[in-house]
């Protein structure tokens, strides 16, 4: 009797214990997992693709929305005492027209005490540069990444904002007024030329530490982005103008702009 | 009378179409081989090994029309065989629904040795290359995501990548690296010039020859032997229009109004000449060479100061140029459609 009830209370202490051990000691050959949600925004609205009446921009223009999609790969977390740890490769393209493609979870964590995210909008150039066999997924030209890539000019679409503004020039081919703003351009293959890839760190600051363990709880970042810093901010782009960009230097313009899209929310 | 054999293949067609009498022999795959007086290749064939099968879907591919939106064109329509593939007589090429577009098709040959594509050199890859032709509004206005639906839904094409790559799956690096394996089997190697530089002498007669000489002290720093490429892109001092050339891939200054060097194989199938198809036959373009010249700062330095070519020069480079006609190569059955 008296050995049984030394024993549960062993057994309940052991299990004490190792919640314990779980919860406070970190094993950097343990992993675990971390959720990401971009929710795409229109200032401080919820982004809608094509909502007839637009959105005002700081230059008083009008912008409707009707396509908001961007990569974002390298993804790295760095932990409390400086350490800076590089997730393995993954590539997300970011669709506000696929709710799916807005939330994913990062595994194979270290486990660790995290205090911000970094991640590269775009892609990389030795990614840009690999061979076709190993552009699967959304690296796909043909494939889930059709529409973000210029064949013409080897290299992925990195961020790609399109819609229609009453203030940009008529196009008497559709008779609508269209803007199209494509930014890309990893540095070039042989020569160097413009180089759009802009890295965003975001710490959590008041959120506090994100905590990755093997076996608890997945915390989600929640990341509002706010589309219409794309085209303002720095640079404020006037559509009568400026109603396009793709491969040229203005588009440096708005890479630079965009790095003030990206605002670490909430964590749950 | 073949003695040099590049492809054994292609030898033993020409046989048969040489002597009509013999008795037909089996036509033996070789894949591609180096020709033994070029270089070592620039595309790394362990990452796309040339075989029977993907060459013959890749060629399948290339003259088929399904890579366009509505059916029209396929590649050949533009490269054609016996213009060394290229869009014999046109200055730009004709796409679909009659567009214009901006560019001269170039030859497709020697692919293999190429370090980048378009004139521009907007492309650095020949796996990468054949989306740009199939998306380009002007040309094929497809997109390749809507050319794999098609293909996947043919009657002949899954058993086809199932010879090829194994399975019947269909998808944008096999679709791609089928059409390599088909591209970079145009080798042309086997010109008058060739046999010269292997050591028959008597392949080029004394004026050519002079040619040939006359040609390594003017035109060879870009035009270089064997293939007469440098994979690099000049200002030759043509009349400027708003094609600006690489720059618009590099964005770099320096790169205004230069192109990529083209080969010279093949030039007598090939005219018209230069990015635009500007030059309609071969004298117009030594004329711009000997006369026509504009300067600029982006001009290449050897066009510059000193630079002369006489009309006796003229006459023999003309000559050595029309040696470098390639007819087992813009006759071989093996590629024809």
């Amino acid at each position: 009797m008296n050995n049984k009830i030394v024993l549960i209370a062993a057994m309940v202490a052991a299990s004490f214990a190792q919640v314990g051990c779980n919860k406070d000691k970190i094993n950097p050959n343990e992993k675990g997992s971390l959720g990401l949600h971009f929710d795409n925004r229109a200032g401080n609205m919820d982004l809608t693709l094509n909502n007839a009446q637009g959105y005002n921009t700081p230059l008083n223009q009008q912008i409707t929305i009707s396509t908001f999609d961007y990569y974002i790969s390298n993804i790295q977390l760095t932990n409390k005492d400086g350490g800076v740890v590089t997730l393995p490769q993954t590539y997300h393209l970011v669709k506000e027209s696929d709710t799916e493609s807005q939330e994913f979870t990062l595994n194979d964590i270290p486990e660790g005490d995290y205090q911000s995210i970094t991640f590269l909008v775009g892609v990389d150039s030795a990614r840009s540069t690999m061979p076709i066999a190993d552009r699967t997924g959304v690296l796909d030209p043909a494939g889930a990444g059709a529409g973000m890539y210029w064949s013409w000019n080897s290299g992925y679409i990195f961020v790609k904002l399109e819609g229609t503004s009453p203030q940009a020039p008529l196009d008497s081919a559709t008779n609508t007024r269209p803007l199209y703003y494509h930014v890309g351009g990893f540095g070039g293959y042989s020569s160097t030329t413009i180089n759009n890839l802009r890295t965003i760190t975001l710490p959590f600051g008041s959120n506090g530490d994100v905590e990755v363990r093997k076996d608890g709880e997945v915390s989600k970042l929640h990341i509002n982005v706010d589309a219409l810093k794309v085209i303002s901010g720095t640079t404020n782009v006037d559509f009568s103008t400026n109603p396009v960009a793709h491969f040229g230097t203005f588009s440096g313009n708005l890479a630079n702009n965009y790095t003030q899209m990206f605002v670490l929310d909430h964590i749950h | 009378m073949y003695k040099i054999s590049i492809f054994s293949i292609i030898v033993s067609i020409l046989e048969l179409v040489a002597c009509g009498k013999d008795k037909p022999k089996p036509v033996e795959w070789t894949g591609f081989e180096r020709p033994a007086h070029f270089p070592n290749p620039v595309y790394d064939f362990s990452s796309n090994v040339v075989t029977e099968a993907g060459f013959a879907l890749g060629k399948k591919l290339f003259y088929d029309g399904k890579l366009s939106r509505d059916g029209s064109i396929s590649c050949g329509s533009c490269h054609i065989q016996y213009s060394a593939f290229t869009h014999h007589g046109h200055a730009v090429s004709h796409g679909i629904d009659e567009q214009l577009g901006s560019r001269n098709a170039p030859p497709i040959q020697n692919t293999a040795w190429q370090a980048n594509f378009f004139w521009d050199g907007g492309v650095q890859h020949l796996d990468m290359l054949s989306i740009a032709p199939i998306e380009n509004p002007v040309e094929m206005d497809e997109t390749v995501a809507n050319v794999l639906q098609k293909l996947r839904a043919d009657s002949e094409y899954p058993a086809l990548f199932e010879k090829a790559f194994g399975t019947t799956e269909i998808n944008t690096a096999r679709t791609m690296q089928a059409l390599s394996q088909f591209m970079n089997m145009l080798v042309s190697a086997n010109t008058r010039y060739d046999k010269f530089v292997q050591g028959d002498n008597s392949a080029l007669n004394a004026q050519e020859q002079a040619g040939l000489a006359a040609f390594r002290i003017k035109c060879e720093s870009c035009h270089r032997e064997p293939l007469f490429i440098d994979n690099e892109f000049h200002y030759n001092g043509l009349f400027r229009t708003n094609d600006l050339g690489h720059f618009g891939i590099t964005l770099n200054p320096l790169d205004s109004f230069t192109f990529k060097t083209p080969s010279l194989r093949n030039l007598d199938k090939t005219a018209p000449y230069m990015h635009d198809g500007r030059f309609t036959n071969l004298d117009m373009v030594l004329d711009h060479y000997q006369s026509g010249i504009y300067p600029h700062a982006n001009l290449d330095s050897r066009l510059t100061n000193g630079f002369s070519i006489s009309n006796q020069e003229k006459a023999d480079i003309k000559a050595f140029l029309l040696t470098l006609t390639d007819e087992e190569f813009i006759r071989n059955p093996l590629f024809s459609e």
